[in-house]
C-alpha cells in the first residue's frame, strides 16, 4: 500500500517537473514584441524572427502545434527527399535491426569462444579495447570507401559500433559461470554441446541480455550520426533536412521521437530479459 | 575501378598518360580502322607517321569533324532511362533541381530521381561509387577528381557549368562597421569546400587587400546548412557561402551581405554538372539526352521573367526546403542587404551553362597558388579533358541558345586580366602564394 502511494507521489513530481520545465521554456521564448522600426517593404523581406524581436526558439506550443501537424500524415510520399515521419522512423529502424542483428549473430558465438577460454580473451583484449571507443562518425569515410555503397555502409556503422559491448558482456558473462555447475555438470559426464546450451548459455544469460540493451541503445545512437551523414532516409536525414531550413521545431520533434524510439526499444530488451532470468 | 589505379587518360579508353594523343580518340580509332582495314597494317602506319601526323592526314581527306560531331549526336535509344542525379540543397544547384519538378528531364524521356546529399564529400564518394549517374558539383570538383586532388584520380567532366554570380561574402551583424578587409586579421571565416570557388575566390579577395588567407585569418570547411548556425554560435566571423545561406542569414537577422562575388569577379562560374567520364563514353544516348535537358533548364533559369516561377517549384521541403520569399529574393535579385537597405541586382545570380576551359585552368592556377596542386601540370589538356566545352556547345545550339565563340577568353578579376594562354605567369604575378 505504501508502495502505492509512493509511486503516485513519483508521479506527481515527475508531472510538475515538466509543466514547470514547460512554464519556464514559454517564458523564456516569448520576446518583447517590440518590431524594429523599418521601411515595411524591408520589413517584408525579413524573417519574423529579426523583424518582431520574436526568439527564433520556438516554444512550446509551436512545438505541439506542429507535432500534431507532422503525426495528422505520418507517411506520405512526396519524392525521394520528402517523406513522412513515419517512413523515416521506419527506414532508421530497420537499419538499426538489420546492423544490430549482424552485430548478435557475430558477437554472441564468439564472446562464448572467448569467455571459455582465458588466453583468447588476453589475447584479444588489446583489440576489442581499442575499437571500442571509436565514433561511428569515424568510421564513416573509411566504410563509405571501401564498401562503396551508403546505405551498407550506414549499416556497417551501427555494426561496428554496437558489437564491442555485447561481445565483452558475452564473453564476461561466460567465463563467470560458477565453477561448482561446471565441476557437476563434469562430474556427470555432460557433453560439451549439452554444458554451454544448458549450464553455461542459461547462466550467462542476464549478462548477455545486459549487453544487448547496451548494444541497441549504442545503434539507437549511431543511426542518427550516421543518418545526417549519408542522407536520403531516416530520422536522421529528418533533422539534417530541417537544420538545413533553421526549422528549430522540426529538429525538437525529432528529438523528442528518438528519444521515445529509444526507451521503447530499451524496455523491450529489458522485459525479454526479465523472461529470460532466473531465480537461484 | 581498382581501389589504387594508376591515373588513367579521362578518355576512358586504356593507354599511358594523363592525356589522349589524337589517335586515341574513339571516332578517331574507328575512322582510322575504316580507311585502313586490318589491325597490323593500321599498327605499322600509325608508328610510322605518329598518331598525330596520321590524323592530320586523314583530315584532308575526311571530314573527321563531322564524323565527331555526328558521333555525338547521333539518335539513338536511352541505354537506360531512370537516372539518379545527386543535389547540394542550395540555390546553385536552381537547373538541376526545377528539370525534375518542371519537367525538362521527362521531355527527353528520362526518368530521372534528384536526390538531395548532405555534403561535397559525401555527393564525391556517392558519385565515385557508382550510386549517382550524374551530380551538382562545385566546379573545381571535377578537376580535383581527375587529377587524384584529395580523392584516387578517376576521370571525371563537366558537361555543362549550373550558375555564374551568385555566391557573396556574409559577415555576422557585429562586424557592420568593420566592412575593410584590412580590419579582418584574427576572423574566422568558413568556404563550402576546399576544392571550390568559394575558397578560392575568398583567398583571392583577402589576398589583393593584402591579407595572407593561411596566416593572417581562419578559412575552414563548413557545410553550407551549418553556415548560418555557425554564425549564429557566433563559431565564424563570416563566410564566403552559397545563397540561400547569404540570405538566410539576412532573413534571421544573423548577418549581413558584406559583398557579391559578382562584385569580386561579374561572371565567374560556381557550381557545375558533373559526370564520371565512364558514363558519357559508356552510355552516350542518356548523357546527351541529360545534357540536353540540363542546358534547357539552365536556358530557362537564365531569363529573369522566369525566376519567380522557379523559385516557387525549388522551395518545397523536396527540393531546397527553403522559404519562398528567401528564394524569390535571391532569384530575383531584389533583397534586403542586412544592413536596412534593400538592393536591386537582378543579375545577382544567373545560369550559363558553357563549360569555357578557360574556367578550368583559372582553377588550376588557384589550386597550384594555395599548394593543393604540387607538381607541373598541362593546364591546356587537363582543362580540355574535363571541361566537355563542344558537347556543351552542340546542346546549346539544340536548345536553340547562342553557341559562344571558342573554347577559352580572358576574364578581368578585381581589376585584374586573366590569359588563358600563359597561366604561369599569371600565378607567378601574386605577391601572396605558396610555394
Amino acid at each position: 500500500m505504501s508502495g502505492r502511494i509512493a509511486d503516485l507521489k513519483a508521479v506527481m513530481l515527475s508531472l510538475l517537473l515538466f509543466a514547470l520545465f514547460l512554464g519556464a521554456w514559454h517564458l523564456a521564448v516569448t520576446g518583447s514584441g517590440t518590431a524594429a522600426n523599418v521601411d515595411p517593404e524591408y520589413a517584408r523581406l525579413m524573417g519574423a524572427a529579426a523583424m518582431q524581436g520574436t526568439s527564433a526558439m520556438p516554444g512550446p506550443v509551436d512545438i505541439a502545434v506542429r507535432l500534431a501537424d507532422l503525426l495528422a500524415h505520418p507517411f506520405y510520399d512526396r519524392g525521394p527527399n520528402d517523406k513522412g515521419i513515419g517512413i523515416q522512423l521506419a527506414y532508421s529502424l530497420g537499419r538499426v535491426l538489420l546492423g544490430f542483428g549482424l552485430a548478435v549473430t557475430l558477437a554472441i558465438p564468439l564472446g562464448f569462444v572467448i569467455g571459455t577460454s582465458p588466453l583468447l580473451h588476453k589475447a584479444l583484449d588489446p583489440f576489442i579495447q581499442i575499437l571500442k571507443p571509436i565514433s561511428p562518425l569515424a568510421w564513416m569515410p573509411l566504410a563509405l570507401y571501401t564498401i562503396r555503397d551508403s546505405g551498407k555502409s550506414a549499416i556497417f556503422v551501427i555494426f561496428i559500433c554496437s558489437v564491442w559491448p555485447l561481445l565483452l558482456n558475452t564473453a564476461f558473462g561466460v567465463a563467470s559461470v560458477r565453477r561448482e555447475w561446471l565441476n557437476v555438470a563434469r562430474t556427470l559426464e555432460v557433453s560439451r554441446l549439452r554444458l554451454a546450451f544448458r549450464v553455461i548459455l542459461p547462466a550467462a544469460a542476464p549478462t548477455i541480455m545486459t549487453g544487448l540493451r547496451i548494444s541497441i541503445g549504442i545503434a539507437w545512437l549511431v543511426i542518427v550520426a550516421a543518418e545526417m551523414l549519408v542522407g536520403g532516409t531516416g530520422i536522421g536525414y529528418f533533422v539534417w533536412n530541417q537544420w538545413n531550413n533553421l526549422s528549430i521545431a522540426d529538429v525538437i520533434i525529432a528529438i523528442l521521437l528518438i528519444g521515445l524510439v529509444g526507451m521503447a526499444l530499451d524496455q523491450i530488451l529489458g522485459w525479454i530479459g526479465r523472461r529470460l532470468g532466473y531465480q537461484e | 575501378m581498382a581501389l589504387f589505379g594508376k591515373p588513367a587518360c579521362s578518355c576512358g579508353v586504356g593507354h599511358a598518360g594523363l592525356v589522349c594523343a589524337p589517335g586515341d580518340d574513339p571516332v578517331d580509332t574507328a575512322v582510322v580502322r575504316a580507311v585502313f582495314g586490318g589491325t597490323p597494317s593500321r599498327r605499322r602506319m600509325l608508328r610510322a607517321l605518329g598518331t598525330g601526323t596520321a590524323m592530320a592526314a586523314l583530315s584532308q581527306v575526311f571530314p573527321l569533324a563531322a564524323a565527331r560531331e555526328a558521333f555525338a549526336q547521333a539518335p539513338g535509344p536511352l541505354e537506360k532511362k531512370a537516372v539518379k542525379i545527386g543535389f547540394i540543397p542550395i540555390t546553385c544547384a536552381t537547373p538541376i533541381i526545377m528539370a525534375e519538378p518542371m519537367g525538362f528531364y521527362a521531355r527527353q524521356g528520362l526518368e530521372a530521381e534528384v536526390i538531395k546529399t548532405a555534403g561535397w564529400a559525401i555527393i564525391r564518394d556517392k558519385s565515385i561509387n557508382k550510386e549517382y549517374d550524374a551530380a551538382h558539383m562545385l566546379a573545381p570538383m571535377p578537376i580535383a577528381i581527375s587529377i587524384g586532388a584529395g580523392s584516387n584520380p578517376v576521370p571525371w567532366t563537366v558537361p555543362a557549368i549550373e550558375n555564374i554570380n551568385g555566391q557573396a561574402i556574409t559577415l555576422a551583424t557585429k562586424h557592420k562597421d568593420r566592412r575593410d578587409p584590412k580590419d579582418w586579421k584574427g576572423f574566422k571565416l568558413a568556404v563550402p569546400f576546399d576544392y571550390s570557388m568559394h575558397n578560392y575566390l575568398l583567398r583571392y579577395y583577402l589576398a589583393e587587400h593584402g591579407i595572407d588567407p593561411d596566416q593572417d585569418v581562419q578559412i575552414r570547411a563548413v557545410p553550407p546548412p551549418e553556415m548560418v548556425a555557425n554564425l549564429r554560435a557566433e563559431n565564424i566571423d563570416g563566410f564566403l557561402g552559397p545563397d540561400p545561406m547569404n540570405q538566410r542569414a539576412v532573413y534571421d537577422g544573423v548577418g549581413f551581405i558584406h559583398i557579391l562575388s559578382k562584385d569580386i569577379w561579374d561572371g565567374h562560374p560556381c557550381c557545375a554538372f558533373g559526370a564520371s567520364r565512364e558514363f558519357v563514353t559508356g552510355a552516350p544516348n542518356t548523357f546527351h539526352a541529360l545534357l540536353r535537358a540540363i542546358v534547357e533548364a539552365t536556358g530557362y533559369a537564365s531569363r529573369a521573367e522566369n525566376r519567380k516561377q522557379i523559385a516557387e517549384a525549388i522551395a518545397p521541403p523536396n527540393y531546397l526546403n527553403q522559404p519562398q520569399t528567401v528564394l524569390e529574393q535571391i532569384l530575383t535579385g531584389t533583397f534586403a542587404d542586412g544592413l536596412g537597405k534593400i538592393q536591386r541586382v537582378p543579375d545577382r545570380v544567373n545560369f550559363a551553362p558553357y563549360p569555357w576551359e578557360s574556367f578550368a585552368i583559372w582553377i588550376l592556377t588557384q589550386m597550384k597558388r594555395w599548394g593543393q596542386v604540387k607538381t607541373d601540370i598541362d593546364y591546356a589538356a587537363i582543362a580540355r579533358q574535363v571541361f566537355l566545352a563542344t558537347d556543351a556547345g552542340n546542346a546549346m545550339e539544340k536548345a536553340g541558345m547562342a553557341r559562344p565563340v571558342g573554347t577559352t577568353k580572358t576574364f578581368v578579376i578585381m581589376g585584374k586580366t586573366f590569359d588563358p594562354a600563359t597561366p604561369e605567369a599569371y600565378l607567378n604575378s601574386f605577391p601572396i602564394r605558396r610555394g
